[in-house]
């Protein structure tokens, strides 16, 4: 699991553009939206396209999305739930 | 300062080529969105909104002949020839004005040739035709109008940022006679965009309903001749008032408040000389994602439009994007015309938090005046006064 | 009505012109990405969303940046202040990225945050939420930077009271070739408001002409 949850990290720095972002400054459990990284709706939908290109996870309603990508902890937890072997 | 008359226009959809054609459908609330099931918009089936091909090619053969310049058809795209016959036959009753040294042709469009892009199509046309100035050129061209054309490119309210800055050129005195023309087409580079938003509904849509779920895209062309004398349309209708803005908020989500696009109508409404109470319908943006209706009703409610009878037509045949503007001004100033209220398609029950009065069956009543509004991605919002001034 | 131009930048691969003063990138850099974010740097701003912007929107939203750095924010009604931009290219450098994603169906991930770049408009959007500017609004195109196209648009807005400023210019941008001349118009009254540099340029095609060969 935190292998997975430093390596979602990168991927999503990487995926939202978080150019003066570094993975220390993401606590895992902090909430992604809201204060946290003030990431927006744009941002939302992206995380939806980062685990099906990444993780081949397809959220088939966008609001489970909340749920989902509350944090870096619940995406991990979602993937390792959901993820094929 | 000259006023500004609606002196002909064109609408093609997919409910079909011409304005009166498209008029007998939304009298009759018939829809043109279905689903496209073949996978060439998305890799899945999409509900969509599209130009008869079939009908296109000989609708664009019959406009060639009889304006009297027969080209190769393969010479020209699928937008262009939307263009071509839209503005042909809006313009059919008035041949002379095409090369005449005080008309301006104003475009409107947001992606183009974008279909150009595709891997099957790259080679067919020269590759600067993927500019707009060169879309442009060549409907210039074809018809030989005389100063090289204004082209609007302004996502969703490209429409009416070409109708109103063609009524203000010809305000302004430097144009006497303006042709307005709006077209896109759905392609594939069009459609996934939308559908990486999550914003399509899969059934036409339902603008300001409590189920709606997402817009419906549609392609189309539009053409609006406008005049400083209304020539052979009746009713003197005239451009009366106009305004665009922006929310300053979001790239793509709209406003929460509405407060921007209520003083867009403000603006417009005041430059006609018109109390909210005065105007005799709406036809809103309605693209029927849940944001933006939501925020139109704000905008209606301090704008002080509550009470006035709101409508959308993109139930009918979807979101035309830059031809939208257009298209939807057309049918407005013809249901002005012929004082009737065209029923908003896909409504039954209100799903905004403003109890706005959404046209909910046809009606006739005496109509003096129309608002006419868009906003689009980039925070955009415009308006437009439309006003009957004959019977 | 007189018109002038209180703040003008223009950003070329050159460097970024303000208001006579010319200033060369510390390094040199062959591609666009690079040097518009070594420009964002050496500007000391703060403003993480630059980083999601396409490169359309970055050429415009800094040149944006550095032109009103010199603008008195009481200059006039933000909500009374318009932005009409132009260019060539539209959103093409981003449209080839959105269509990237989308060229091959086994590898097919359309991404929301590149397709909301696939319109120029946008950028006008960004300038916008930046500087808070919700006044007349407009994108147009042409093959070439026309002064008189800005200029009849522009002048119209003032002439009917639309506008009592008005951001005009080019930005335009395809792979790495780019070039952008971003003009803030008033009348001459209010110019005095502005900042203290006693002249400016009367808005005019010549000057506009002038301004953008020069940078």
């Amino acid at each position: 699991m935190e292998e997975l949850i430093e390596k979602l990290k990168k991927e999503v720095i990487q995926q939202l553009n978080l150019e003066d972002i570094k993975p220390e400054d993401i606590a895992a459990d902090s909430p992604l939206f809201g204060e946290g990284l003030g990431l927006d709706s744009i941002d939302a939908l992206e995380l939806i396209v980062l685990l099906e290109k990444n993780y081949g996870l397809k959220i088939e309603d966008p609001k489970d999305g909340k749920k989902i990508f509350h944090s870096i902890q619940s995406m991990a937890e979602y993937i390792t739930a959901n993820q094929k072997a | 300062m000259p006023e500004v008359f609606i002196a002909g226009d064109h609408v093609i959809t997919s409910l079909g080529f011409g304005t009166s054609s498209n008029l007998e459908c939304l009298y009759n609330e018939v829809t043109g969105i279905r689903m496209v099931p073949d996978g060439t918009l998305l890799p899945s089936p999409v509900s969509a909104s599209l130009v008869d091909p079939t009908v296109l090619e000989e609708e664009f053969l019959d406009a060639m002949r009889s304006f009297g310049k027969d080209v190769d058809p393969g010479s020209f795209t699928h937008l262009e020839k939307l263009f071509i016959v839209s503005i042909f036959r809006a313009t059919c009753d008035y041949p002379a004005l095409i090369s005449d040294q005080e008309t301006l042709l104003v475009l409107s469009t947001t992606k183009g040739n974008i279909d150009l892009l595709e891997p099957g199509k790259r080679d067919r046309f020269p590759s600067d035709r993927i500019f707009l100035w060169q879309l442009a050129k060549v409907i210039q061209d074809y018809f030989g109008f005389i100063h090289p054309p204004l082209i609007i490119s302004n996502a969703c309210i490209s429409g009416l940022v070409a109708i109103l800055t063609a009524a203000r050129y010809m305000q302004a005195g430097w144009f006497r006679h303006a042709v307005v023309s709006g077209g896109d087409i759905l392609s594939e580079f069009v459609v996934s965009g939308f559908h990486s938003f999550q914003s399509l509904s899969q059934k036409p849509c339902r603008p300001f309903d409590t189920g709606r779920d997402g817009l419906s895209l549609g392609e189309g062309a539009a053409t609006m001749v406008l005049s400083t004398s209304p020539l052979s349309f009746p009713g003197e209708i005239s451009i009366t008032g106009s305004a665009t803005t922006n929310d300053a908020n979001h790239i793509s989500g709209p406003s929460r408040t509405g407060y921007e696009l209520s003083l867009a109508m403000s603006r417009a409404l005041s430059e006609a000389g018109l109390s909210p109470g005065e105007i005799g319908f709406i036809n809103a943006h309605g693209t029927a994602t849940p944001f933006n209706d939501e925020m139109e009703s704000k905008a209606l409610a301090l704008a002080q439009l509550l009470g006035v009878p709101v409508n959308s037509f993109k139930g009918y045949f979807g979101h035309t994007l830059g031809a939208a503007g257009v298209v939807e001004s057309v049918l407005s100033v013809h249901s002005l015309l012929r004082d009737r209220l065209i029923r908003s398609g896909g409504f039954a029950a209100l799903g905004v938090p403003e109890p706005i009065s959404v046209i909910d069956r046809a009606e006739s009543r005496a109509l003096r005046n129309c608002l006419k509004t868009a906003s689009g991605f980039g925070g955009c919002n415009a308006a437009i006064v439309f006003q009957k001034h004959g019977l | 009505m007189k018109l002038v131009i209180v703040s003008y930048a223009g950003i070329t691969p050159y460097g970024i012109r303000i208001n006579e003063q010319s200033r060369l990138p510390e390094e040199k850099f062959s591609t666009f990405a690079p040097f518009i974010k070594s420009l964002y740097k050496e500007e000391g701003i703060n403003y993480p969303k630059f980083y999601k912007m396409d490169s359309l929107s970055k050429l415009g939203f800094l040149s944006a940046e550095v032109m009103m750095k010199v603008v008195n924010p009481a200059l006039a009604d933000p909500e009374k202040t318009g932005v009409v931009l132009s260019n060539a290219a539209s959103s093409l450098d981003t449209d080839h990225a959105h269509q990237e994603t989308i060229r091959n169906r086994s590898e097919y991930f359309p991404s929301p945050s590149v397709f909301v770049y696939t319109l120029p408009n946008i950028m006008i959007g960004e300038i916008c939420i930046r500087h808070h500017l919700k006044g007349e609004n407009a994108f147009l195109i042409s093959r070439n930077f026309d002064s008189h196209l800005l200029y009849r648009y522009v002048t119209g807005l003032f002439q009917s009271r639309r506008v009592e400023a008005c951001i005009t210019g080019w930005v335009d941008l395809l792979k790495d070739q780019f070039r952008s001349l971003l003009m803030m118009v008033v009348p001459a009254e209010k110019a005095v408001i502005a900042e203290g540099r006693g002249s400016w340029f009367p808005f005019s095609t010549k000057t506009m002409d002038t301004l953008f060969n020069q940078t």
